[in-house]
């Protein structure tokens, strides 16, 4: 991690990714937080190629930023124009503190700690020429049941959202409706 | 100059704070889920981190572990966002609003 392009790009990525995050917590319109928050994901699928972890680069990009924004921009079409603000409620003033002194204890603990840590070569020699196959071959192998299990757990979420957002026919009858229920 | 595991550790941090400061301070349901995909994201960026630069790491284990738990990652997170953002569109369609100080209703 000595080259130049990867100090480079670790610092440019990471200034991007603090700031559109930063950027989301005072926006005040929410959906333009949103693109803020979609540029944050951008930057730290960044953050991920610098660390050779190509898959799960491309895979943030797909789901982070492609599926779950538009999710997050939906939810925000379907509730009306005047709650979309992105307004701070009194607990600002436990929650601002909170974040910033977890911030710096993290920073703190990483700066303290000797890490036993590869550096130069040896992370080199441990490169893979593409994660893809070794991550595939993990799931299947080593993973299997946490795969799938995670497997059942989208399932169980697809019918879980769609029971809950389902309309509920109002009958003339309540009582009828409300035995059936 | 060089980049370490600490450098990658202060960003994770700073993002994690921020996100908690987010999940922590809005007053909207999205906002709120917005500040979750943000706590996940830097959590993401830890694994990852330590699956590249662990020592502890002999030759037996691949180092593709971390990446292995970042994918459950991220289905747990797919999931998640899809139940919230369903609860979200509950909320607006039973009580009119999605401003968490105005659903009350289960506070002691």
């Amino acid at each position: 991690m000595e080259s130049l392009g990867i100090v480079i790009a670790f610092y440019v990525l990471s200034a991007i990714t603090i700031g559109s995050a930063l950027a989301v917590f005072l926006l005040r319109n929410l959906v333009h937080a949103i693109v803020l928050l979609v540029l944050a994901f951008l930057g730290m699928a960044g953050l991920f190629l610098t660390l050779s972890a190509d898959f799960i680069a491309i895979s943030q990009i797909l789901i982070y930023a492609g599926a779950i924004s538009v999710l997050l921009v939906f939810a925000v079409m379907l509730t009306p124009l005047g709650s979309r603000d992105n307004a701070n409620s009194l607990y600002i003033n436990i929650g601002v503190p909170v974040g910033f002194l977890i911030s710096l204890l993290i920073g703190f603990m990483a700066w303290n700690t000797t890490w036993d840590e590869l550096t130069g070569n040896a992370i080199k020699e441990r490169d893979f020429s593409d994660t893809i196959r070794e991550i595939g071959n993990q799931l299947l192998d080593k993973h299997l049941l946490s795969f799938e299990v995670a497997s059942v757990l989208l399932l169980f979420a697809l019918i879980g959202a769609i029971i809950l957002v389902k309309e509920v026919k109002k009958e003339k009858d309540d009582l009828i409706t409300e035995s059936e229920n | 100059m060089i980049i370490t595991l600490a450098h990658y550790l202060t960003v994770s941090g700073v993002v994690f704070g921020i996100g908690i400061a987010i999940a922590l301070s809005k007053r909207n349901v999205i906002a709120v889920l917005m500040g979750v995909e943000l706590m996940l994201n830097a959590s993401n960026l830890v694994l990852l981190s330590f699956s590249r630069f662990g020592g502890i790491y002999n030759s037996e284990i691949a180092p593709v572990t971390g990446h292995v738990f970042v994918v459950f990652v991220l289905t747990v997170a797919a999931a998640e966002a899809a139940v919230a953002l369903a609860m979200a569109v509950l909320m607006y369609r039973n009580r009119e609003t999605v401003d968490l100080d105005r659903i009350s209703s289960m506070r002691w």
